[in-house]
């Protein structure tokens, strides 16, 4: 296999866990967004700490800095909200990061076998080689269909 | 010449809600889905303590003509701190009573959303959503996640080494 066809050059965004930084595809990021409340309620998702509103929709935080870095984050600068697609349905999720955010023009190496599931692929950008994360694998998650409405019920909508 | 076409307004569903408290969570539920509110003192029926080791949820027991009804404990099957409960939500076509600490207001919801795909747990059999009220995120219980078809099996078993003395089947109370 030639280099050429090893490599795909992508836009990616950059983010900042702690010390390390971490890519994601671009096609991938919603928006950049201010800390705000975290709403908290009962559930056993342990990923998951709370909600966000959003122009009146709530995305879930998930804060995947444990996971990657084996420490939780001290500081939140932004959240960046991600998209995952699950069956027929976008789900946003809001990952909290703790530097600026950089949008870059990258080739990247795809995952091999030994990588871990996280792991989508490989950048290298400023001397340094950055994991490009896969969402699906790193965030939990299932597939929310619509539900039907019942007359005079307000419908969930996803 | 035909005028403009005027556009029918679009007539906003609502559900009328129950905001209540269990431990220091404030939920939800659909007021159409409580039959009865009741202080705990004002439950008659004679409920009996049921101890059954998988569901520390559940406590007590009362009849209601031929039926069970069980009472979840809400701040426990939530998984909250346990709290001083005052009030019984009689659940409409259910056998469960909710054990709640009280009732913060009846209001109206006009959206519901669909709890977020990453919460990926029980709490998909305990929420039918989630609505936005003044500004805040609340959970919108859905009744039948109380108890399930097997947990009410487990139950029905236990109960049956009891002798309960029965209520009559419609006696007052504060129906919502």
């Amino acid at each position: 296999m030639s280099q050429t066809e090893q490599l795909d050059a992508r836009s990616c965004v950059l983010l900042r866990l702690g010390e390390r930084r971490f890519a994601l595809a671009a096609e991938h990021i919603a928006e950049l967004v201010a800390p705000s409340r975290v709403y908290r309620f009962a559930h056993r998702t342990p990923e998951i700490e709370g909600v966000i509103l959003r122009r009146g929709r709530v995305v879930p935080v998930c804060d995947v800095a444990e996971k990657l870095t084996g420490k939780k984050l001290t500081y939140r600068r932004f959240y960046l909200v991600a998209m995952r697609r699950r069956g027929t349905q976008v789900d946003r999720v809001a990952l909290p990061v703790s530097g600026e955010c950089e949008l870059i023009n990258a080739d990247l190496t795809p995952a091999s076998e030994s990588d871990s599931p996280h792991v989508a692929g490989w950048l290298s950008h400023d001397g340094e080689v950055i994991e490009v994360l896969n969402l699906d694998a790193l965030t939990p998650g299932t597939s929310v269909e619509p539900t039907l409405a019942q007359p005079g019920i307000p419908e969930a909508h996803a | 010449m035909q005028l403009g076409a005027t556009r029918k307004a679009q007539p906003v569903r609502t559900e009328q809600i129950i905001l209540f408290r269990a431990s220091s969570q404030v939920l939800a539920i659909s007021s159409a889905s409580v039959q009865e509110v009741r202080s705990i003192e004002g439950l008659s029926g004679s409920p009996q303590e049921i101890h059954e080791p998988r569901l520390p949820k559940v406590r007590h027991v009362f009849r209601r003509g031929e039926l069970n009804l069980y009472v979840v404990n809400a701040a426990v099957h939530f998984g909250l701190r346990p709290s001083q409960a005052s009030l019984i939500f009689l659940l409409r076509r259910l056998r469960t009573a909710l054990l709640v600490d009280g009732i913060e207001k009846m209001t109206t919801m006009t959206r519901l959303q669909a709890l977020p795909g990453a919460f990926c747990h029980e709490e998909r059999g305990w929420y039918r959503g989630l609505t936005v009220l003044d500004q805040n995120v609340v959970p919108v219980v859905d009744p039948a996640g109380f108890l399930t078809a097997e947990e009410l099996f487990v139950l029905d078993a236990a109960a049956s080494r009891l002798a309960m003395p029965e209520a009559p089947p419609n006696e007052m109370g504060l129906n919502v």
